[in-house]
């Protein structure tokens, strides 16, 4: 891999984030939404529910940290979208790039869009309602390392589809994760849900992820493995979601839609 | 750099886009290929530049097929202009020759943005966002992006449709300009005879996916016993397949 290279595509991001204001506050809007929401939402338990009576802020934590997934994972789809609606995408493809290169450069220019958005909102949580994620921790690190790979995962997987059904696939970009917060168990413990969708809840990363920050939260203590496992889960996903993107990408090249997706 | 195409072929399902053509792009000359719309041009440009896999035949560059080398071994050599595809609109014309020049790798890139802005006409707008240009002026910016790596081979695709005959004319004059000073070799595909006539050294002219017939304009136009290329033209495309 070619560091000019990959730079070279992630100033192409840079530059349309940095020549666009509303674009930034585009970014920056829906996660302070976000954090005034669940925060006023958290309050209400805060005040009502035994269970959360003296853990203030665990809902708005975990929509911090879900908001911290969906921004990745949008933010890698819409670059590739970006790509696919100003009729780029010719001219990338026959770029002497690899194909791991692509997924590098997107994969870091998405988390500079994610931490665009989300380092305001955080911050906003501090003064606003005496929330702060990095009550977590050094395993936030951690966690928000799982939840990013998981992101990028679900952003591949998303625009493998692009690839493979062209611009139609667009709004299961926009869907995609919508899908899985049931199951994510983001804002309640795992035991809530059936025991037949437990099972598959618990092949998702996101329910060791959010039921170790509930862990941390209110048991003051720190499950390793549940973290480990979290991030495990969510290599594994990658390394999946990076194959089927090669098979997709050969597929489109059998199909010949490199040459006119968009159109 | 040599390219061969060899009994190249091309389906989509039952559709047969190209069918097993042959042809030669010989160095430092200019190729034209004719041919109706949906004769098969752009899918033949497709597999030569990688993005599409052929259903048989091979795409030889230095005789190694394209299909069996690392794709950007052969893609920083060439380059490709089409008024179809376009630059990020959002992003200034100096942007994007930066960002193109980092992923062709082009060494001194500054220098090189400031020589093709200078030889295209492109300063008075370098600074103005790519999807703020007039066509012509767009036209130019896609050309600067296709040069940008010094390429060995240059793909256009009617790089001039929809301009006026003066920056139309401008194209050309550059074109030929530069292909003679630096030795190029160009594969392309256009609907204005007058162009292909001008910067041509030869022609292939497709139907239905075939190669019908070859040569340089003046032959082909001798062979059909017409006037002029625009004639041929109508001649072939009216006609039922003349294989040669």
């Amino acid at each position: 891999m070619r560091w000019h290279k990959i730079y070279g595509l992630s100033l192409r991001h840079i530059y349309l984030i940095r020549n666009s204001f509303p674009r930034i506050l585009d970014l920056i809007y829906w996660p302070s939404v976000q954090v005034f929401l669940w925060g006023f939402i958290s309050e209400f338990f805060t005040v009502s529910s035994t269970y959360y009576s003296n853990t203030v802020g665990i809902i708005l934590t975990a929509a911090i940290l879900y908001d911290f997934l969906f921004r990745s994972s949008i933010s890698y789809n819409m670059m590739f979208l970006e790509e696919i609606w100003s009729r780029n995408f010719t001219n990338l493809f026959i770029a002497p790039i690899k194909i791991s290169e692509i997924i590098a450069a997107l994969t870091m220019t998405a988390i500079i869009r994610t931490l665009i958005g989300l380092v305001p909102a955080v911050l906003l949580a501090i003064p606003l309602f005496g929330v702060s994620i990095f009550k977590l921790g050094v395993p936030l690190i951690f966690l928000l390392i799982a939840l990013y790979i998981f992101g990028i995962s679900l952003g591949l997987l998303v625009t493998a589809g692009l690839l493979r059904f062209g611009p139609s696939f667009e709004n299961i970009a926009w869907a995609s994760l919508f899908f899985l917060a049931p199951l994510g168990c983001i804002y309640y413990p795992i035991e809530i849900l059936p025991n037949s969708l437990q099972l598959i809840a618990k092949a998702l990363p996101l329910v060791h992820i959010f039921e170790e920050m509930r862990n941390i939260l209110i048991n003051n203590a720190i499950n390793n493995f549940q973290i480990v496992k979290s991030v495990l889960i969510s290599f594994i996903y990658f390394s999946l979601s990076v194959f089927i993107f090669y098979l997709a990408y050969y597929g489109a090249k059998v199909r010949g839609t490199l040459i006119n997706i968009g159109e | 750099m040599n390219i061969n195409v060899k009994n190249l072929s091309k389906k989509f399902n039952d559709f047969v886009a190209v069918n097993n053509i042959n042809f030669n792009l010989a160095k430092n000359k200019t190729l034209g290929i004719l041919g109706p719309n949906g004769c098969g041009k752009t899918t033949s440009i497709g597999m030569m530049l990688g993005l599409i896999t052929p259903t048989s035949g091979e795409v030889l560059i230095d005789n190694k097929d394209i299909n069996k080398i690392n794709r950007e071994d052969f893609l920083g050599k060439m380059n490709f202009a089409s008024p179809y595809i376009e630059l990020p609109k959002k992003l200034t014309v100096r942007q994007n020759l930066e960002v193109y020049g980092r992923l062709y790798g082009v060494k001194n890139l500054k220098d090189r943005i400031s020589e093709i802005s200078r030889d295209l006409d492109l300063n008075i707008f370098l600074d103005k966002k790519t999807g703020e240009l007039s066509s012509g002026q767009k036209n130019r910016v896609s050309l600067a992006k296709s040069l940008i790596n010094n390429p060995e081979v240059l793909f256009l695709d009617e790089p001039t449709a929809s301009l006026d005959p003066d920056i139309g004319d401008f194209v050309r004059n550059y074109i030929e300009t530069y292909k003679t000073k630096n030795n190029i070799t160009i594969l392309l595909a256009s609907h204005n005879m007058k162009e292909v006539e001008r910067l041509c050294d030869t022609v292939i002219m497709m139907k239905k996916g075939e190669i019908v017939d070859r040569g340089t304009c003046k032959d082909i136009v001798n062979r059909h016993g017409r006037d002029n290329l625009e004639d041929t033209f109508l001649k072939i495309a009216r006609s039922g397949n003349e294989v040669a």
